[in-house]
């Protein structure tokens, strides 16, 4: 199994938002976890990436069966954890080039593999960066900075594409985009899922699923995983609205 | 006391050197300058535009003079404004550097000056922009060793004249650097400096900027990025004598190990300056707790219908952006690194120079690499 979440109990500043949360994630697989504002989706997603804020009360996170909890944020990082913010952060005065190539070669430093040159780099990055249809102007521009709300998400995937993670968290991935940019982040996404890797897509609206088929849909509540499902689950919420799941969890 | 060593020191040098110089055109205002000089000595903490900067050490120590005495038309110069400036056009070494009307200077006229050890130099620079002219400067200092820069520099940005200033102080750490910087802006002018101190054990730098007609418009911004026990101060004076024009200043610092910056800069908006746009900011790094910056950035308006912004922080590293940088792998050191780097870079980014542009970039990566 690649991830493993038992009883996750979680919280920010002596608050606890995540009440016992439990997912299992295979190679292969698509997760959607869908939830009201508020319910815990972005909590659970910081927690796997390991933001510094977010304390774990109980429970236990295995990522290919080692313990997630105790790396720091770029072990995870480098051995394979990836999640697109839903608010990506601007990184004034550093060329996202410089960036995603440090990034790479950290990675590949770790896995002992090659690093790339700047030149050798630079081509790698015009290939991926098709894969978003994103204009390599954006390689020399500011990691984010004056980029709008679809630029960020679909730099967030570039980065996706360029580290090649085992697990991909997408935080809201969707929010904030037009329809045309939609279909680009999630054609992008579509064309990064293979056999061995697996995505969770975190999302409030049914929207992004039309793109992006998931495997398995679990509704968040209040912290906990409320219903689970296969696609079709996603269609049922989009109908009968939160508050039909909602009502579940009494 | 020491200072009065000092002013008996250049005393004999000041002699000798009128008596070589061979025109005499200047001799009379070298004298007054001089003995201005005699008369306040160089300014000391109590002072309360040095109050953080204490030059008492440096200039008690012997300096060999270093001027060729060239002279030039300095008459408009503020020698008064200190004991150094009085000091500096009593043994000034003029260039100057006019372009002419209309003119578009495509190549960027550069200007050099090394201190060596134990020698004080004296540059004093005119710059006159004429109107409608486009011209680019480079103003560099890079002292070797323990040497004592001690320069002025005059520009007059004429009528819808268009001049890009770099000025870049990247002496040796030993050494020690006063620079005043004093320009007037006319009506259409376009004024845009960047001002990089990187070097010297002790460097101050007072810039003084003045819109002497309407609708012209400035950028004043700088980097200061000290370690070790680097000491830097900037003073700095943009003065809205006159409606519509639009003044922008950006100043950043980092600070590593014990080392001392000083911000202080001032914006007036005088009475009849309507419509001015005048926005300033100052942001430090401080990347050690022995390391400290005084800023004050400072806004008078005496016209209501304004534009203006201005603040200082002084803080470390945004968490948000290093967590963000950790989740694409890159090692806590390394990441810190880059974000300090990238703060720095959004001064040194300002230059159109692609040579001193990247010779900055690894002036200031190499900084780093010492300091995490
Ligand atoms: N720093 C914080 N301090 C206290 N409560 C917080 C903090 N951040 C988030 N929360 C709360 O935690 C809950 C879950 O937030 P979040 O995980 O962002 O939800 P979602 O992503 O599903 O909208 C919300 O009630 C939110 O108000
Ligand atoms: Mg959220």
């Amino acid at each position: 199994m690649l991830l493993e979440v038992k009883d996750l109990h979680a919280g920010i500043d002596g608050k606890e938002i995540l009440k016992g949360l439990n997912l299992q994630v295979n190679a292969g697989e698509v997760h959607a976890i869908m939830g009201p504002n508020g319910s815990g989706k972005s909590t659970l997603s910081k927690v796997l990436a390991g933001h510094p804020s977010y304390e774990v009360i109980s429970g236990e996170v295995l990522f290919e069966g080692k313990d997630l909890l105790e790396l720091d944020p770029d072990e995870r990082a480098r051995e394979g954890v990836f999640m697109a913010f839903q608010y990506p952060v601007e990184v004034p005065g550093v060329s996202n080039s410089q960036f995603l190539r440090l990034a790479y070669n950290q990675k590949a430093l770790h896995h002992g593999q090659e690093e790339l040159d700047p030149l050798e780099f630079n081509d790698y990055l015009k290939e991926k960066a098709k894969i978003v249809e994103m204009d390599p102007q954006f390689f020399k521009r500011s990691v984010n900075e004056g980029f709008s709300g679809g630029e960020k998400k679909r730099n967030e995937i570039l980065q996706m594409a360029v580290l090649e993670p085992k697990l991909a968290i997408l935080d809201e991935t969707d929010s904030g985009l037009d329809i045309d940019a939609l279909r680009i982040v999630a054609e992008g996404v579509n064309k990064l899922r293979s056999s061995e890797n697996a995505i969770i897509l975190v999302t409030h609206y049914q929207r992004l699923l039309n793109y992006i088929q998931p495997d398995f849909v679990h509704v968040l509540a209040n912290g906990k995983i409320v219903k689970e499902g296969g696609k079709e689950l996603a269609l049922e919420l989009e109908e009968k609205g939160y508050d039909w799941v909602k009502g579940a969890t009494n | 006391m020491t200072t009065a060593v000092t002013v008996t020191e250049f005393a004999g040098s000041f002699a000798e050197f009128l008596a070589h110089l061979s025109d005499d055109a200047t001799t009379t205002l070298r004298e007054e300058a001089f003995r201005y000089f005699e008369a306040i000595g160089f300014p000391t903490p109590k002072d309360e535009d040095w109050k953080y900067t204490n030059v008492g050490s440096v200039v008690s120590e012997k300096w060999l003079v270093n001027s060729a005495g060239k002279s030039g038309d300095v008459g408009g110069f503020n020698y008064k404004r200190n004991g150094f400036t009085a000091l500096n056009l009593a043994f000034a070494d003029v260039v100057v550097v006019r372009i002419p009307s209309e003119t578009i200077v495509v190549e960027p006229i550069e200007l050099s000056f090394t201190a060596e050890d134990g020698k004080a130099i004296f540059p004093h620079v005119i710059i006159v922009a004429e109107s409608g002219s486009k011209a680019t400067i480079v103003e560099t200092y890079a002292a070797s060793g323990r040497g004592f820069t001690n320069a002025a520099v005059q520009v007059l940005v004429e009528e819808n004249a268009n001049l890009t200033h770099y000025r870049v102080q990247k002496d040796s750490v030993e050494a020690f650097n006063y620079g005043v910087t004093e320009v007037e802006v006319r009506r259409g002018g376009h004024y845009d400096s960047t001002n990089i101190n990187l070097g010297a054990a002790l460097s101050r730098h007072d810039i003084e900027l003045k819109f002497v007609a309407e609708g012209a418009e400035a950028w004043v911004d700088g980097l200061y990025m000290l370690s070790g026990e680097q000491h830097h101060d900037t003073h700095s004076i943009i003065d809205h004598a006159l409606p519509n024009c639009l003044s922008h200043q950006t100043y950043k610092g980092v600070l590593n190990d014990s080392s001392r910056g000083v911000f202080n800069g001032k914006v007036f908006v005088r009475e009849n300056a309507h419509g001015t746009d005048a926005q300033q900011s100052n942001k430090n790094l401080l990347l050690s707790n022995d390391a400290r910056v005084d800023t004050k950035p400072q806004l008078e308006i005496f016209n209501d219908d304004v534009k203006c912004s201005h603040g200082a922080t002084v803080g470390q590293l945004e968490e948000e952006e290093l967590f963000y940088l950790l989740t694409r792998g890159l090692p806590e050191t390394l990441a810190k690194n880059l974000l300090t780097y990238g703060f720095a870079e959004q001064v040194i980014n300002k230059i159109g120079i692609e040579s001193i542009k990247s010779e900055l970039d690894e002036m200031v990566l190499r900084r780093l690499s010492t300091i995490l």
